[in-house]
This record gives structure tokens, sequence and C-alpha cells, in this order.
């Protein structure tokens, strides 16, 4: 209840911010109006309730995390919580009280005073101290084996009832926590989208954790619940990148002795077999949009690392498109247009972020020179990048920054606090995942990508490079 | 010329023999002694001592545990025959075979009426033999042990793949020392390994671990190191030696460290 609130707190003054800060970034999507929701706790009947804080914490937390909404403060509602449609009192509050004597009604009706339904009146939820502008609202119940979720949500704006509702719906699922915490996804995913907001339930993130002794992919809830291994090589595998599709996985392992490139199916896990090309380092595969060929950086031919290359995804049919005499890696291919490459590389001095055509012309850098900046990756609407960038700070002292490739504007998401590397965007375009090194652990977090909405994924072992897909 | 007292003692002498020849007179026998009395005694005849006529063991030198054979043959008038070390009486001809923990030697004695004599006989034992040594495992170190103790880590600056002047020395050194474990261990090969510090990023810096382990390999084949004994395997900023962040440990890490090969 404390977590919640502090989380609601929280988020308002970060959507102060969000509001305030620079929009040129995909991001506001709000128009400076951020509507109020008021999301009392779920409660279930019998076994259910067992299930309620995975579930009321699943709810909150996406709908926080949205960044579309506010939520009230728990301690602003209402004491009375309706459970369903019945639960309001019709009608409600007296819409004029009869005329005190020596009072005008109008003079009554000016004042914003707290409605008196103790919140059996939707007025109760829409006036202070709640002020929401929607109520969700509803219960959850386990039915022949079904857990089985009743979600409301009311727009408060309205007069009754009857013409508030904006969701009703039946959701089930197993009845487990995983269960409840579905629907839970499920009925968030419904508000999220009355807002313009895209669930990123269902979507994956990928990332290389030590917590067995070695560095291994794993995968995960984008809320980090669910996290299961991916490769068990108890050697050194990281840098993962996701096929468009979320069906496929590359990532550099030292499995075999030199790094080189794996291609793994997540589900069910399945090593595709691809076929490195002879080289002391094949590393950094990524997917095309199409998902047909990975680009990657190898020392294949002339002997030095790293030139770009591209590959068949079985390894076959490489062939290099950069030829400079720098390190050039993490080649990312814009997954709106195919035919741009962004990468990180050593031509000019210190790495920085350039992009050129699929065939390796047009070589522009997109970094201003100054720093490193590294980590470069495409915004699903192919024209913002985000990045790491040590900017402003000490050799090492990444933080994110996004840009718009077209203009090389670029905006600062994080502010030293540690390290902040690898940004990889959600699906949705909205969030980013993102790995942060305090000292010495460095943990997976999201965040809007306008820098709020903080929200720590990991902690177990040492965990980096996140990357987020379907 | 004679003195007076010479002259005295011949005056002396001539009287006496005067005097000795004058007065000779006649005396009766005296009785024979009585004859000696005759016992009835038998003539005493003293038989001979019993002879030892062999007492040997065979064979004389053993080893610990092994055992020896002794053999006697007492002859003549003998009554018992013993040997002492806890074997105790025996017959006058025999054999026994022992097993002294220890050189011994064993007395025979043999006693008869006509006395008693005795014969020794040593068993010598020799120190056991060692025990068999396994099998002998060469005195040699190991290529891990080889490479540890005389290669030597070269470093690098920040960003750079150079080899600076330190680490021209200590290749240099590294070379020679190289070149002889790969000749100890003529199966062998050596993984030249390119690290990092954690600065930059992930990717970028297996690319630079890659050309310093490149660089490294270049500089120790142009001092005669067999090239196709040295792989080269980088391994970015994966693996540090050092984990805390200051000049010192960044140092620590970017190197080029040698390793075994598989």
């Amino acid at each position: 209840m404390k977590k919640l609130i502090c989380f609601a707190l929280a988020s308002a003054g970060a959507l102060l911010v969000l509001t305030a800060q620079d929009a040129r970034i995909v991001v506001d999507r709000t128009q400076g109006r951020v509507p109020v929701i008021a999301i009392p706790d779920f409660r279930g009947s019998g076994d259910a309730q067992r299930f309620m804080v995975a579930f009321n914490e699943t709810l909150n937390g996406d709908v926080n995390g949205s960044g579309l909404v506010k939520i009230v403060p728990k301690t602003s509602l209402p004491l009375f919580v309706p459970q369903q449609p019945s639960d309001f009192q019709q009608p409600g509050p007296p819409a004029a009280a009869a005329p005190v004597r020596g009072r005008t009604p109008q003079a009554a009706q000016q004042i914003t005073q707290a409605a008196n339904g103790g919140g059996h009146w939707m007025q109760d939820w829409s006036s202070p101290p709640a002020q929401a502008n929607y109520l969700a609202f509803g219960y959850t119940a386990v039915q022949n084996g079904v857990f089985v979720l009743q979600g409301w949500l009311y727009d408060l704006s309205k007069g009754n009832p009857a013409s508030a509702q904006l969701v009703a719906k039946r959701y089930l699922g197993s009845v487990d926590e995983p269960g409840a915490r579905k629907v839970a996804h499920e009925f968030a995913a419904d508000i999220v989208s009355l807002f313009g907001g895209q669930s990123l339930f269902g979507t994956h993130i990928y990332f290389s954790s030590n917590r067995t002794g070695k560095k291994e992919i794993w995968g995960m809830d984008p809320d980090g619940k669910n996290q299961r291994q991916i490769t068990r090589y108890n050697s050194i595998s990281t840098y993962p990148n996701l096929s468009p599709d979320g069906s496929k996985i590359a990532f550099t392992s030292w499995a075999k002795g030199q790094p080189a490139i794996f291609i793994f199916s997540v589900d069910p896990v399945r090593d595709l077999r691809y076929y490195n090309q002879t080289a002391s380092v094949n590393q950094a595969g990524s997917f095309t949009p199409d998902g047909k060929q990975i680009v990657y950086a190898s020392s294949a031919g002339n002997g030095i690392c790293c030139r770009i290359f591209i590959a068949n995804l079985d390894g076959t049919g490489f062939r290099p498109i950069s030829s400079p005499s720098a390190i050039e890696v993490e080649p990312k291919v814009n997954p709106k247009t195919g035919a741009d490459i962004v990468f990180t590389s050593g031509r000019s001095g210190p790495q920085q972020i350039y992009r050129m055509n699929m065939d390796g012309a047009d070589v522009e850098r997109l970094t201003p020179g100054i720093g490193e900046a590294s980590n470069p990756s495409w915004h699903p609407d192919g024209q913002h990048i985000a990045f790491a960038w040590t900017q402003g700070y000490a050799t090492g002292g990444f933080n994110i920054f996004t840009m718009t490739v077209a203009t090389r504007e670029y905006v600062q998401l994080t502010h030293g606090d540690g390290k902040n590397e690898n940004p990889s965007w959600a699906p949705d375009g909205v969030h980013i995942v993102f790995a942060k090194t305090r000292g010495s652990s460095s943990q997976i977090y999201s965040m809007l990508a306008n820098g709020t909405q903080l929200q720590q994924l990991t902690t177990s072992g040492q965990n980096e490079r996140p990357v987020w897909g379907k | 010329m004679f003195s007076k007292r010479k002259l005295s003692t011949i005056v002396l002498a001539v009287s006496l023999a005067m005097f000795a020849v004058g007065c000779k007179k006649k005396v009766p026998a005296p009785p024979p002694p009585p004859p000696p009395r005759v016992v009835d005694a038998p003539p005493v005849v003293k038989p001979p001592a019993p002879t030892v006529a062999q007492f040997t063991a065979e064979p004389t030198t053993i080893q610990r545990g092994q055992s020896s054979t002794l053999r006697w043959e007492v002859s003549g008038n003998v009554t018992s025959v013993s040997i002492d070390q806890s074997i105790g009486t025996v017959q006058n001809t025999g054999n026994r075979r022992v097993t002294p923990s220890d050189s011994t030697t064993y007395t025979l004695t043999a006693t008869g009426p006509g006395g008693t004599i005795t014969g020794s006989a040593t068993v010598n034992v020799a120190p056991p033999a060692p025990p068999p040594l396994p099998t002998q495992e060469t005195p040699k170190v190991t290529i891990d042990q080889a490479i540890a103790s005389a290669v030597q880590d070269a470093f690098f600056d920040y960003d750079k793949t150079d080899i600076r002047g330190d680490a021209r020395d200590v290749l240099t050194r590294d070379a020679e020392a190289l070149k002889k474990i790969l000749s100890d261990f003529p199966g062998a090969s050596i993984v030249v390994e390119g690290h990092c510090d954690e600065r930059g990023s992930a990717e970028y810096n297996l690319g630079l671990g890659d050309r310093r382990s490149s660089a490294a390999k270049e500089f120790l084949t142009g001092l005669g190191v067999s090239a196709d004994r040295l792989k080269t395997i980088s391994y970015g900023k994966e693996r540090p030696q050092c984990t805390e962040q200051n000049d010192a440990c960044w140092q620590k890490n970017r190197r080029v460290h040698f390793a075994p090969g598989q």
C-alpha cells in the first residue's frame, strides 16, 4: 500500500517533469493535460483473494507505466469501494439541495467541495480529494476453476453509471499468481489503449545475466516477471538482439573459443546453427527488418576487427559493408526503411555513432565527436535512436540519450547516478529498457523515453545488455 | 802376591779335604719303604667330546621377510643338542628354516660325556628394498606454470592498440620464454588474450581486444615465435582481472595475457 502510494506520488511528480521537458521525441502524448484515474485496490472473493496483491500491483504498474495517466494516491480515495455498477447509489447526490434560507442555490453550487456519498456516488470519486476523471473498479473470483476478473472503467465526467461505462469486460486466467497477473495485464491494456497507449504485455526483454556464475542469455516479461534462462553454455554469452517478430535471438558467445555469433529460436529454445565464417571475432549480430539477414561485426577477411558485414540467417552469403581501418561495431538496420544502418565507429577517434546506407555509402557521423557514443538502438518509427554517450561526464560515464536522426537533435534521459547504457526501445516506442551500473552492481531498468517512470526489473546477479522486442 | 784372606781360604779347604778322607766309618742300611697300597679302581679312560661336523645357514644373507635354512650335524658321543634363539633342543642332525627379522647369530650347543661344544652360524638380514615408486611423473613444470612464471602481460593505453615502450620490453622477453615453452611442449599452442578496461562499450572493446592480441602476436612472430602456434582471442571487457573503478585497476585490465591453448 505504502509502496503504491509512493509509486503514485512519484509518477505524479514525474509527469509534471514530463510535460515541462523537451517534447521533441515522441513521448509527450498527453498534450499537456494528464487524465487522472482512480484505481482502488480490487478484492477477490474466496480463493481469488490470495492473488490480489499480485493483481493490484500489476494493474497499477501497467497503467502507471504507460505514462499516459496519473493515478490518484490511495490515501485520497473514498472509503467505500464499488465492486460492480450496482454498488453506485442511484440517483447520485441531489443535483441541487433545497435552497437554504438566506443563501442562493447558485452560491452553494459554486463551492467545490467533497461529495458526501463516501464512495457510493460517482461524484465522490470526481470531487476532492480524489478528483479523478476515470475510475477503474471490479472484482475477481474463482469460477469453475478459472480466475475471473469483472473489470469496469468509468468516465466520471458522465452524469450516471449507465453512460459512464468505457470498459465492462470479463477476463479469464488460471487460478494462480501468473493467471492473476495475466488478467491484470489484459485489463490494463484495455485501459491504456483508451488513452492511446499500447500494452507491453506479451512483449519480451532479453538480457545477459551472470546469476548462474557465468554470463548466459535470459528472458523476462516487461515488468521483470517470469525470468527464464535461455542459454546454458557455461561460458560467456551476451550482446543479444531480437528478430523483428520476436521469435529468434542473435547473440555473441565464447562457447567455442573465439567470440562467435549464435542464433537461437526462443520458444522453444533451439540452436538454429548459425555458420560463422573463419574469423577471430564475429559479434554483435542484429536482424534486418525482414528478419532474413543479420548485420554484424567481424574481423574476417583482413583479420582486423571489425568491419560491418551482412549475411543470411544461416551464416551463408556473407559480405562486408564497411571498409574502414577503424573498429566498427553494433550495426542496426533501420526497422522502418531497411535502407540504412546506424553503428558505432572509431574512424574519427573515440567511438561515435554513424549512419550509412545498406551498401556502405553516404557515411555520416550523427554524434558531434565529443566523448564516446555507443549502443545505438532504433525507435520503431525509424526516425529516432536511443544511445549511450559520455558527453558531459568522465570517460566511461555513459548516459542514455535519444536523437532525432534527421536533425541530430538529442535529449539526455539519464543524468549520472552510475553508468547508464545499452538502451533498447520497447515495441510501443514509448518505453526504453537499459542497464544501470552503480558501484559494482549492474541491473536492468525500464523507463519512459523521457527519463521518468524508472523501474528496476532485475536484482539477482549482474544483469546487462537488455533488448526489448515482441 | 796372594792376599792374606785368599791364602787362609785355601788352607781351610785343604784341611777340610783331609778330614773327610781320614774319618770314613761303616753304618747299617735303612729298611726299604713299604710298597704302595694297591687300589682296585678301573683304569681312567677319558671319552672324546662331541664334534660339530656342520652348522651352517644357507643362505647366509637374506632380505627381511625371507628365510634361511640352518643345517647341522653333530657327531660323537652326544647327549643333547640345542640351538638358541628360541629354537631349543634339536636332533643331532637336522635343518630348520628361520626367518629372523634382523641379523642373528645362532649358537648350537652339543653336550656329551666328553664335554660340551658349540658352533655358530649367522644369518645376515639386509634392510628391505624400498617399495617400488609409482610411475615417475616428469618432474617438469606444466605449461600453465611455465607460462605463469616466465611470460608476462603487456599493457596498453586507453583506446590504443599499439605496443608501447614498456610492452616492447616485456614482449621481447616473452618471445624468448615462449620459444622455450613451445619447444618444451611440442604439441602445445599459446592463446594471446586481448583485454580492455570497462569504460568503453562492450562490442567496441571486443574489437580493441582483438587488435591488441593481434598486435602482440605480430610483434612476437617478428621475434621468431611460431605464428602457427599463437592463437588470438579477444575477451573485450568480459574478463577483467581487476574490478575496482580506478586508474590502477583499469590499467591492469588493458593488457595482453598469455594462456595455454586448448
